[in-house]
């Protein structure tokens, strides 16, 4: 048996024989950190199912079919629009930030705090940057997963009009990720759980209620618009919708897209530091 | 650079001047001097609080240096701490498993984060299995094994990447006696096929059985240093003569005995005294016409050394 001395054919330039080791590509540490969020979530795929494609396909069936049949023959749809077809982009872009919140919050505590899985890597090459790199790569798979059998099972309900609403994808990722990364930095600086219940019972259900998903927010009181405006969701149901429903203005498009990547950015550079002060003390 | 002092250097894997870790107002390592050579046994002996384990997390590169200078293979893990942790195995006082994987994935997944292929992960893995001998449970998940298998688990994961030096912090703290002797056969075997071993511990058991050397640490500072037969033989006498009376305090019976063999010290439970002849101190302790419960003559240990240094007990 060989502790000491790697296996006899690997045993030439291998990052497992002594002395110096070639240093890992920033690809090869991303992956390394992906792989080990890959082997998780086959691990544990079958349980996020329900809470990932089986509630927002209820709001599906009842705010866009059972309240969507209401408003359709009561107003006739919202702005000539089917109520449907209003309220599919919107919940597309919601659904990721629920999908953000789960990925964000306990699960990353316990990282920190209970299995101590990101001092496991920190102990090898790996850097707090490899770190979040890959985790934030491997919850924007997810995203890409959850957000693309949404629509898939929305489209079978007739909730787009047309094959460029598969813009939603890429939005809808970043709309996700816009939360993902300032949650981390959140997160980091948590020690129990109370400030998860804060997020979800003042930050995100405010949040999916009055940003624009299940009405226009110009039926809110003219002082509260602005609100909206300077939360992620807004914009990503804004954008969402835009290319869901044909009715683009480039101009709004590209200025919803840039405030979702400032916080996606903002959130990224403050986790660094939240994750340094508290990982590397 | 010098023949010389690259021949020093050769032997020296690892060397720390002054080093320092403070956190805020807390000085948990106040400005440590030691080295470790290539193929020894280190070890860090001293209670909770001493320091030991902030000096391990600088030295495996996961918490900076405040003060004071760090090498390791001759470099500075505040520039090349990648470089440094490629070549280190890391053992941290808590086992950071996932739980929820299976012990075979534990290692690959950690394997992966030194950049080694699948292929070479694959027959590691297998290697190492068998040196911890959990081959049986490599498809088990980790959360029902017990504390020691978790704990082998721990050090095959970290011997993934042919660690040069391995840092055990604690390394059998919170195992029955049963799978710290496995435990320890290992670490033998280890060091046996020359892996330097670092190792901090409050037993001085282990101590006296792992370390080729070793340094006393008592509030962040270093208070002796030697192998283990030279602390002995520099801080306590030969043997020691422990004797237990019937009362509450035993510093009362203390004045009795002063004057039987070079020094007493009063514990809560005891009265340890020092001596180079433990059976000639107890015939003396008989003629007095004292009478404890029990005596018991035994060899000077490194609690005893500890004892003398610091003037408490290693675990409270």
């Amino acid at each position: 048996m060989s502790l000491l001395q790697p296996s006899m054919e690997a045993a030439h330039g291998s990052r497992a024989a002594h002395g110096p080791r070639a240093p890992l590509s920033t690809l090869e540490r991303t992956l390394g950190v992906f792989a080990y969020f890959l082997t998780v979530y086959k691990r544990t795929w079958r349980g996020s199912v329900i809470a990932r494609f089986l509630s927002p396909l209820f709001f599906l069936l009842s705010l866009g079919i059972g309240l969507g049949s209401l408003v359709n023959a009561r107003a006739g749809g919202v702005d000539g629009l089917p109520y449907l077809q209003f309220v599919v982009p919107a919940i597309v872009a919601t659904q990721t930030m629920w999908v953000a919140m789960g990925e964000s919050t306990y699960a990353v505590l316990g990282y920190i705090k209970w299995n101590m899985g990101y001092h496991a890597m920190l102990a090898s090459p790996m850097g707090v940057r490899d770190v979040l790199r890959g985790h934030f790569l491997s919850i924007a798979a997810q995203l890409v997963l959850a957000t693309s059998i949404f629509m898939a099972i929305a489209a079978l309900f007739g909730g787009f009009s047309s094959w460029a609403a598969l813009w939603c994808l890429p939005i809808a990722v970043l709309t996700g990720m816009a939360f993902v990364t300032p949650i981390f930095a959140f997160t980091a600086k948590q020690e129990g759980d109370d400030g998860f219940n804060i997020l979800f019972r003042w930050v995100m259900t405010p949040l999916m209620l009055f940003s624009g998903t299940f009405f226009p927010i110009t039926q809110l009181p003219g002082w509260m618009q602005p609100l909206a405006w300077v939360t992620p969701l807004w914009h990503g149901v804004e954008s969402c919708r835009m290319v869901a429903t044909g009715a683009v203005s480039w101009l709004l498009l590209g200025a919803h897209v840039a405030v979702l990547l400032v916080f996606a950015v903002a959130g990224w550079w403050l986790a660094q530091r939240a994750f340094t002060k508290r990982l590397v003390p | 650079m010098s023949v010389d002092e690259l021949g020093v250097d050769d032997a020296v894997l690892l060397r720390a001047t002054g080093l320092t870790k403070e956190f805020g107002d807390f000085t948990a390592v106040d400005g440590i001097d030691f080295a470790v050579r290539k193929g020894e046994c280190f070890g860090f002996l001293g209670p909770n609080g001493a320091g030991k384990s902030s000096t391990m997390r600088m030295v495996g590169c996961v918490s900076p240096v405040t003060a004071g200078e760090l090498r390791l293979f001759g470099l500075d893990p505040a520039t090349d701490g990648p470089a440094i942790r490629a070549r280190l195995g890391n053992c941290p006082q808590s086992d950071t498993l996932d739980e929820e994987l299976t012990v075979a994935e534990n290692l690959w997944v950690y394997g992966r984060y030194f950049g080694l292929s699948r292929k070479e992960v694959r027959s590691r893995a297998a290697e190492l299995l068998d040196f911890a001998q959990l081959t049986d449970r490599a498809n088990d998940r980790v959360e029902p094994l017990s504390g020691g298998m978790k704990r082998r688990l721990t050090i095959a994961r970290s011997l993934i990447n042919s660690p040069e030096v391995l840092l055990l912090d604690e390394p059998t703290t919170g195992l029955d006696p049963q799978a710290r002797h496995v435990l320890w056969d290992r670490l033998f075997r280890l060091k046996r096929s020359g892996v330097t071993l670092v190792l901090t511990t409050h037993y001085m058991d282990e101590a006296e059985q792992l370390c080729d050397r070793l340094v006393v640490m008592d509030h962040g500072r270093i208070v002796a240093e030697g192998s283990p037969r030279e602390l002995i033989d520099g801080y306590s006498t030969r043997e020691v003569l422990e004797l237990r009376f019937d009362i509450d305090d035993h510093a009362t019976r203390a004045e009795q005995v002063a004057g039987i063999g070079e020094r007493v010290e009063v514990l809560p439970d005891r009265l340890l005294v020092y001596t180079d002849n433990g059976d000639e101190a107890a015939a003396k302790v008989h003629a007095a016409g004292i009478e404890p419960l029990s005596s018991l003559v035994r060899r000077s240990t490194l609690e005893d050394v500890f004892l003398t240094l610091t003037g408490r007990s290693l675990i409270d």
